[in-house]
């Protein structure tokens, strides 16, 4: 149950190798409470009323921002969102200049997401209002792996100890894989992952992971598999032979998922591209958590903005 | 006019220095002959006394790019910190591809520092360095160069680097090579290894590097000819030159502060003080450097003094310019490495002004009778911290910015001229 005397201590949320078990398990169960929210009828409460939430999504994104604006708004926030072709950094302001001009319009939280890894830590180090990383290159997607993990504690009965989940594709250019990597190894997951050694990234040997070439041999016995989108530009950098190869020694399908365990979760950040890297008879499966997934992201960035709006730099 | 350092430590012995004019009469240990009549006495009080230093590697972004530096920031920058000489690289807007830019450069150096320190500017290799045409180097040479490079924009064309080198040879120019493959890696941000990985940035692998000194080294020793090979990074690149060297071919290298005493971690809360081309590399290449150094596969150290623009280096990782300022710093973070024992002081002598002097057919003080006399005092046990107010450079763009460093040059005399 939500711990109501928890002390949140940070001001910003830049990646989740910032937190502990605690701060992860105190954020579910804020998470878990706000779920209840999104199934009422009336889908808002006034817990952040006056706050302001800049959604400042400076790279293309649908389903994140949307996630994020609706969280705002049903927690009564007011929110702002501007995106690249929308803001000045088109007009060649720089994103410091960028920063500090939204700052000073005082909102509480800016909810990023850039192309650039890094991106958020630079912000969150030159302002003072209280940063979310929504993504940052192939660097962090902190909400992203919360909402993983919501969508896995519920699934998994809340046992995350000795599970093995399965990261499946472009781990090189994944932010979504960097952060569920560090957040599920922290819970005590035993973390696989699979890829073309092209799409592996420079010194995975050194990650507390299995790593596989060999999908058949990865999915054996995992608990969880996570599909990652590939980018179709991976292919044209030169990193793939054409994507029909790629989908017959990478594409998720029944037969191979028939190796992990029975009642095996199966998850995916989307967009999904159909067909490559997760075949439709088992996105369209009982077990997938796609949707789910989705669901637990409203709720997870409630909790995020609301920890950070209300309790966030207070020391 | 003469003139009598007395009482200096030139390699750990007290020593009286004589000066004529602009050269050096004798360097005799201290006390042991009384200066002449009418000579003007210079009290050293112990300070130590080294030749002026050769950088042979510096961008000073004039003409086009005065607002990160202009050739007379970049010089006093160089004399304060102890270059006596500058070898300034092509790539300012227009290039230095034809003599009125070479002719344009050395007289707004006259104008700011007519008394040194002296600039020997570089020759673009090729026509608006862009890896196609072979510049007019016989019209360059004339108007004041006195070496070749494509700094920064690597050549891809193996066929053009010969014939460069080819060229080159003919009018005595040296060509220094930034050897990086353009197709390995492109868009990188840092050394590609266990940090870039974790960081997710885009990383350059060594062999990018090692790869095009292979080549050229290949290349000059099937043409019988000499090749430099600038700003080496890495321990990969390191054994490709002895290896060159094993076989006799007249290969020279430099390396910079910045790889001798940083590593790759320094990236890891994504600082882009700390973005520079080549990238920072491992720990292991650091130590395979600083070996490199002491035992003289790479032949001298250089800056690389590649001044930016605030705005330039403060935003986000993949928009920040690449490179450091060095003129200022550099002799203390070298000066650290004979403290640390790495190298003696008779290295650093040979590193940042013999060696550079015979790769590139400068003049340079050994203090022997008759040599310019270009030398500084310099005061090892200062401390001073490198900040935005005690920097000549327009550029504060040092990683070593607010880190407290040993060893100040006090004064600089140039020619026989004191500066300071």
């Amino acid at each position: 149950m939500y711990d109501t005397h928890y002390l949140w201590p940070h001001k910003d949320l830049l990646d989740v190798t910032q937190l502990t078990a605690d701060d992860v398990m105190h954020l579910l169960d804020l998470a878990a409470s706000f779920q209840e929210i999104n199934r009422r009828p009336v889908k808002r409460v006034p817990t952040l009323q006056g706050k302001t939430v800049i959604l400042f999504f400076a790279e293309n994104s649908t389903r994140t921002k949307v996630s994020f604006e609706i969280a705002a708004k049903r927690l009564s926030a007011d929110t702002h969102a501007l995106g690249k072709a929308g803001s000045s950094l088109n007009k060649g302001e720089s994103l410091l200049d960028t920063g500090l001009t939204l700052q000073a319009m005082h909102p509480d939280l800016i909810v990023i997401r850039h192309s650039s890894s890094g991106a958020a830590a630079f912000l969150a180090d030159k302002l003072s209002c209280g940063i979310v990383n929504a993504g940052d290159g192939w660097h962090a997607h902190p909400t992203q792996a919360l909402l993983d993990c919501y969508t896995l504690r519920h699934a998994w009965g809340g046992r995350f100890e000795g599970r093995t989940l399965l990261i499946l594709g472009d781990i090189a250019h994944s932010r979504v894989a960097r952060s569920n990597m560090h957040l599920l190894t922290m819970l005590g997951v035993k973390v696989r992952l699979c890829a073309p050694r092209t799409l592996l990234p420079a010194g995975v040997e050194t990650w507390p992971v299995e790593v596989f070439g060999d999908l058949d041999r990865a999915v054996d016995g995992a608990d969880a598999v996570m599909c990652l989108r590939l980018q179709l530009e991976r292919q044209q950098a030169g990193l793939l032979p054409d994507l029909s190869e790629y989908s017959r020694r990478y594409c998720l399908t029944l037969p191979r998922l028939s190796r992990a365990k029975t009642g095996a979760q199966v998850l995916h950040p989307g967009p999904m591209n159909r067909g490559l890297e997760i075949s439709d008879d088992v996105a369209d499966m009982a077990d997938s958590r796609v949707l789910d997934q989705v669901s637990a992201g409203v709720a997870t960035r409630m909790a995020v903005l609301y920890l950070l709006a209300m309790q966030g730099g207070r020391s | 006019m003469t003139l009598c350092i007395r009482n200096a430590l030139h390699l750990e012995a007290p020593v009286d220095l004589l000066v004529d004019g602009d050269h050096v009469v004798s360097m005799t240990p201290a006390g042991h002959v009384p200066p002449p009549e009418g000579c003007e006495i210079f009290e050293a009080r112990g300070l130590v006394l080294m030749p002026s230093l050769i950088d042979a590697h510096v961008h000073l972004r004039e003409p086009g790019y005065e607002y990160k530096e202009t050739v007379a920031t970049g010089l006093e920058a160089a004399a304060r910190g102890g270059f006596g000489s500058v070898m300034c690289m092509a790539n300012t807007r227009p290039v230095n591809d034809n003599a009125a830019v070479t002719t344009y450069m050395l007289s707004q150096a006259a104008k700011s520092h007519p008394n040194g320190p002296r600039l020997y500017p570089m020759a673009a290799a090729t026509i608006g360095l862009k890896g196609q045409e072979i510049a007019p180097l016989a019209e360059l040479a004339e108007a004041g160069c006195r070496a070749v490079s494509n700094d920064g924009v690597p050549i891809s064309s193996s066929e053009i680097m010969r014939r460069v080198m080819e060229y080159a040879a003919d009018l005595g120019l040296v060509m220094s090579d930034h050897c990086e493959d353009p197709t390995l890696a492109p868009g990188w941000l840092m050394n590609e290894g266990v940090a870039s990985g974790q960081l997710g940035l885009k990383g350059q692998p060594v062999v990018g590097e090692a790869l095009q000194a292979a080549r050229d080294i290949m290349l000059a020793e099937y043409l019988r000819l000499p090749v430099h090979i600038a700003h080496v990074s890495c321990a990969m690149t390191v054994d490709i030159i002895r290896w060159g060297k094993a076989r006799g071919v007249a290969v020279s290298a430099e390396t910079c502060p910045h790889y001798l005493l940083l590593d790759e971690t320094a990236m890891e809360d994504y600082n882009t003080a700390c973005k520079v081309s080549p990238p920072l590399r491992s720990a292991a290449d650091r130590e395979a450097l600083v070996k490199a150094i002491a035992d003289g596969t790479i032949d001298i150290i250089v800056t690389d003094h590649a001044p930016h623009a605030l705005h330039e280096k403060e935003t986000s990782m993949d928009e920040a310019m690449k490179g450091f300022t060095g003129l200022d710093v550099a002799l203390s973070l070298i000066w650290g490495l004979v403290h640390d024992m790495a190298i003696c002081e008779a290295d650093l002598h040979r590193l940042c002004c013999r060696r550079p002097a015979e790769i590139f057919h400068l003049p340079c003080n050994g203090f022997a009778p008759g040599d310019p006399a270009d030398f500084i005092l310099f005061d090892p046990a200062e401390a001073w911290t490198p900040s935005v107010n005690n920097l000549y450079s327009k550029g504060h763009n040092t990683p070593f910015l607010g880190q407290e460093l040993r060893g100040r040059v006090k004064h600089h005399w140039i020619g026989g001229v004191r500066l300071f």
